[in-house]
């Protein structure tokens, strides 16, 4: 099937979903976009340029792993991981990121702007901006800063302007409010790098497209490794590009099944996750330029969001999902806060691998469903992230004795440092 | 401070004087060069407040008022109406509040009113019942930035029909074609934003500004208001003559936050001639 293959006069619209709806002052500049990408995307020197910067800058093809004891210990299917993780950056943020970068030197503007939840794409961003020469700001919900101080390092030791937001939640959300209003300003010489795939039309398309190439390579690599197709895709879904990037490998073969691994949380009923279609609590909306499921109360104002994973933790949902939930192709799970943890435990000593956190809700779901399975089925996992920018959730989350030692020896030693 | 109380209009029935709005703004200008909209965010400070900053405003002579439902996700909103937005909905306002707080405000004031906030308020409820709801309250037409022509077809022809005006926006990067398309869909007024950017900070209002109105002039029959950018005497007087209504919304609310009804009484003071 091809979901970019719009219906006349639904431009931009997944059944339902999508749409935009952006201020009049950014019509222009909207169309400028979507005119842009149309002919990037029927340029084939856009791709191979695009892969090629892939494939010597970010390290692509990211390998996929077969995880042995994992599978062994779950007595079911055998489970497999693409290595996303090990892009340049850490995340599959990049993958897009160099895609819009190539994008608005078309374009020919000379700063870049992005929200950033986790942290990841906004490393990534500004990452990128270094790389191609252009300015960029980052905006950040304060609470994120906080959480996620590694990355701040980074994008600011990269030459990015790291803007705390301290509107709203302070979050992600918030985040691309505060994008919003500076692309109404300086939308000129100014792109919005948006990190996931919401947001206005050509954004979930430009963005998915970017991203399919993680489901291009995992498909043919696991038929070369195991000559046949994955029975179950599981990939965690925040906003959802990594989701969409590996499903689109898949979409065509109805014999796979794809499970999109939404944020649990504190759980069903605890109203602090960010579980959109798992749960039953969100709702059709429209905010942040696009129509989707939002978790929002009865008068359509956005409701408090959580997850441990700072990148997951969105009200609303790429808008090519409700339409693919609806149709069948994809369902939804959800994986706590607590279970998480317990899996990322599981994960690390057992394969050696740190999955991001947001990352790891897609391992709960499939370490949860591998063992109902038979020995000869195959599971793909995308290991979206990888985890040790977390270390100081992790370590707190995992209540680390020795590493809170640590950080109070070194509080000790900047602190003298200062006096 | 008596002229807070001082209510000049009374209650009134609110269909018996609803005139259409492309005709209560020309009417008015017979007898003055600019009219004044203003604005204020529902429940911030306080609903009680909004009636005191809305008895200035009525006997300063604004002549339109944008009641502001407060939104989650305000993204063309500054960090004045941000906060506004923020607080009213963390004081617990809700929709019904609002349109009860617009009908009583229509009962006891003379000024027209028209509702301004994000689309998902009008989604939520639908299109239908929200135009019901709002005619009901008195409200003469609405201001949703968020809501680009395209997606408005079903809402805006209803609404017409209605007589309620969904105000079009025109803007600094609108190209000619596109005027000429807001142009064809203008109905009771066009608000034209004076600047990039989101609300709140200063425009100065020189000859970009105006030559911009002059392009809009050329698209549309219906008043012309302008604003984003509008905070005194010196820029209501530079649209006169070009502009049919000036609107102070940020101006207005940080004179309240700075001096509250002093300042407010002051700053319109300055703008009623």
């Amino acid at each position: 099937m091809d979901i970019f293959d719009f219906p006349s006069g639904r431009e931009g619209y997944y059944g339902d979903y999508g749409g935009v709806f952006l201020p009049e002052i950014l019509h222009g500049t909207i169309q400028e976009l979507q005119e842009c990408f149309r002919l990037c995307r029927k340029d084939e020197q856009f791709w191979s340029e695009y892969m090629e910067i892939l494939k010597n800058y970010s390290g692509r093809p990211t390998p996929i792993t077969h995880l042995p004891n994992l599978s062994k210990k779950l007595g079911g299917a055998q489970i497999y991981v693409k290595r996303d993780d090990l892009n340049h950056t850490g995340s599959h943020k990049i993958n897009n990121v160099i895609g819009q970068g190539l994008l608005c030197k078309r374009l020919g503007k000379r700063r870049v702007i992005a929200e950033t939840g986790a942290g990841q794409h906004g490393f990534a961003t500004a990452t990128m901006a270094a790389r191609f020469g252009f300015d960029c700001t980052i905006y950040m919900g304060e609470v994120d800063v906080a959480r996620q101080r590694p990355n701040v390092f980074w994008m600011q030791n990269l030459g990015a302007q790291v803007i705390a937001v301290t509107d709203g939640q302070k979050t992600l959300k918030d985040a691309i409010n505060e994008c919003m209003r500076d692309w109404v300003s300086n939308m000129g010489d100014t792109h919005y790098v948006l990190g996931t795939a919401c947001g206005p039309h050509p954004f979930p398309e430009m963005v998915s497209w970017f991203q399919s190439v993680i489901g291009r390579e995992a498909r043919d690599q696991l038929l070369e490794l195991t000559g046949r197709l994955p029975d179950r895709v599981y990939a965690c879904v925040g906003g959802g590009s990594n989701a969409i990037g590996i499903f689109q490998g898949f979409l065509d073969h109805d014999s796979v099944e794809l499970i999109g691994c939404e944020a649990g949380g504190l759980g069903v009923g605890s109203n602090l996750h960010a579980a959109r279609l798992a749960y039953k609590d969100a709702s059709v909306g429209v905010a942040q330029g696009f129509k989707t499921y939002f978790l929002q109360n009865e008068q359509g104002n956005m409701l408090k969001t959580h997850s441990v994973a700072a990148g997951l933790d969105y009200m609303g949902i790429n808008p090519i999902f409700p339409h693919l939930w609806e149709e069948g192709k994809v369902r939804f799970e959800a994986a706590t806060d607590e279970e998480v943890k317990e899996a990322l435990r599981l994960i690390m000593k057992s394969e050696g691998l740190i999955p991001a956190l947001e990352t790891a809700h897609a391992f709960v779901t499939a370490i949860k469903e591998a063992p109902q399975m038979g020995p000869t089925e195959i599971i793909l996992i995308n290991q979206s992230g990888r985890g040790d920018k977390d270390i100081f959730t992790i370590a707190e989350a995992l209540g680390d004795q020795e590493w809170k030692s640590f950080i109070n020896e070194k509080s000790d030693q900047y602190r003298r440092e200062l006096c | 401070m008596e002229v807070i109380h001082q209510r000049k209009v009374r209650p009134i029935s609110q269909r018996a004087m609803l005139v259409s709005l492309a005709d209560y703004i020309s009417e008015k200008r017979k007898t003055k060069d600019i009219l004044i909209m203003a604005h204020v965010v529902c429940g911030f400070p306080s609903f009680e407040d909004n009636m005191k900053a809305l008895d200035i405003m009525q006997s300063k002579g604004v002549d339109l008022v944008e009641l502001q439902f407060p939104f989650s996700e305000p993204s063309a909103d500054g960090p004045l109406f941000v906060q506004a937005n923020e607080e009213s909905l963390k004081s617990g306002t809700t929709v019904d509040q609002c349109f009860d707080f617009m009908k009583e405000v229509t009962s006891l004031f003379s000024f027209k009113v028209l509702m301004m906030g994000y689309y998902n308020t009008v989604f939520k409820m639908g299109e239908e019942e929200f135009l019901r709801r709002l005619a009901n309250a008195g409200g003469a037409g609405f201001i949703l930035p968020d809501l680009p022509l395209e997606e408005a077809v079903n809402l805006n022809s209803v609404a017409i029909a209605e007589d309620l005006a969904p105000i079009v926006l025109m803007t600094p990067t609108s190209s000619d074609q596109r005027l000429a398309k807001l142009g064809a869909a203008s109905y009771g007024m066009v608000y034209v934003i004076a600047r990039k950017g989101v609300t709140g900070s200063k425009t100065i209002i020189g000859d970009s500004v105006l030559k911009l109105v002059e392009r809009c002039r050329k698209h549309t029959d219906v008043p012309i208001a302008v604003g984003f950018g509008i905070s005194g005497r010196e820029d209501v007087d530079a649209l006169s003559g070009h502009a049919d209504v000036a609107v102070v919304g940020s101006a207005a609310l940080r004179a309240w936050k700075q001096s509250g009804a002093s300042g407010l009484h002051d700053l319109f003071s300055s703008l009623s001639r």
